[in-house]
């Protein structure tokens, strides 16, 4: 009954719960766990994950290339599989709008009391449940379209990843400035 | 007055305690990547606990038909299920838990006010809706390989080609979902 319920080595498990902490603190403190700050950004009124991401990826990358090229540190890249990438990425944002949470948000939204929540993250398991039920079907068509391996935007334009890093920097400060006071105050 | 001001985490409010700058809280979840990257092997994610969680279910009732699925042998057959990441998800409940309690934050919401405006009071009709648009965002984010943490920021941050391409398709679907479902006028009811 339980045969599948297997731990990983304590060591890991106590690293994995401090990282959700700090994480989940950081997403409830951004106002990231809120339903209306999600959509607020797709409806253009609120401008909050957009900074917050762009920031993250901005120093992240910094740091994680310095790692990575100093020091070794592996790097995590997931495969392009373009056609399941877009596809799935589409499907994913139709029900991000809907939900109102992406699969951190909404679990970090529990701990932050909201009820609907608790659905939304139902939701997620039965969608993950039907789709290990199709991933013998999409492996043989959707995934095997556009399928490059762990390629990254540096490699296929052969420029050096610190393009792309201050790039990423002057980017994501462009688009905060530009956005500066645009977010929508509510009427009522 | 105050305790008011400081329950209230929408816009505008930015008291220190409350509401922290999201270019803070930004920083905070790159900072937090460069530990993961740098002292654990792991990069951010999230979705792929919902598959293990998934399967584990699955297979209280019918052991043989997770085993055989070769979708969850890659994820809880042939390695440990209970994993850095599963800890990762228990851990953002316990996080925001901490810091909503910390900035007297905490609200409980069972239908959201734009939801409420554009839909009704119905609380089971918001939940009907949150459990339909779970099941997609989860769907989507497998068939993608993952989602706003392990393919936005952490595949984002790498550069990946794949999350690039996820971004700019979700990012664009959720905007004009949004719209359809809101409208213009919407945007004054968030």
């Amino acid at each position: 009954m339980f045969e599948l319920f297997n731990f990983a080595p304590p060591v890991k498990l106590v690293m994995g719960l401090c990282t959700g902490i700090v994480f989940g603190f950081l997403l409830q403190k951004g106002g990231l766990t809120r339903f209306r700050v999600i959509v607020g950004q797709f409806l253009w009124a609120d401008h909050t994950v957009l900074r917050t991401m762009l920031t993250a990826v901005a120093v992240g990358s910094a740091g994680v290339w310095a790692l990575h090229q100093m020091w070794d540190v592996p790097l995590h890249i997931k495969s392009a599989h373009l056609l399941a990438n877009a596809v799935g990425g589409v499907i994913f944002g139709i029900g991000m709008a809907v939900l109102g949470y992406c699969p951190g948000t909404g679990v970090a939204a529990l701990g932050d009391g909201s009820r609907h929540a608790v659905p939304g993250v139902l939701g997620m398991l039965a969608g993950a449940a039907v789709y290990a039920e199709v991933y013998p079907w999409m492996k043989k068509t959707i995934l095997s379209i556009g399928s490059y391996g762990k390629i990254t935007i540096p490699e296929i334009t052969s420029l050096s990843v610190w393009w792309f890093v201050a790039g990423m920097a002057v980017m994501s400060a462009t688009v905060c400035i530009l956005l500066r006071g645009r977010d929508v105050m509510k009427t009522s | 007055m105050m305790s008011e001001k400081s329950r209230k985490i929408g816009r505008g409010n930015t008291s220190s305690k409350g509401r922290w700058s999201p270019y803070v809280v930004g920083a905070g979840i790159g900072v937090l990547s460069w530990i993961t990257f740098g002292l654990m092997d792991k990069a951010l994610g999230t979705s792929t606990t919902m598959v293990r969680l998934a399967g584990l279910v699955e297979s209280v009732f019918d052991l043989e038909h997770v085993m055989n699925n070769p979708y969850f042998a890659k994820y809880i057959v042939s390695k440990p299920g209970i994993e850095w990441q599963m800890m990762l998800v228990i851990g953002l409940v316990i996080g925001a838990f901490i810091s909503a309690m910390h900035g007297n934050t905490s609200q409980v919401e069972k239908v959201p006010d734009l939801w409420k405006w554009r839909f009704g009071p119905s609380v089971f009709g918001r939940y009907a809706g949150a459990f339909v648009g779970g099941g997609l965002v989860l769907f989507g984010a497998r068939l993608a390989g993952g989602c706003t943490s392990g393919h936005g920021i952490s595949g984002g941050l790498q550069f990946a080609v794949s999350s690039w391409v996820f971004f700019a398709a979700f990012f664009v679907a959720g905007l004009i979902t949004a719209f359809l479902i809101y409208g213009k006028e919407g945007r004054h009811h968030v």
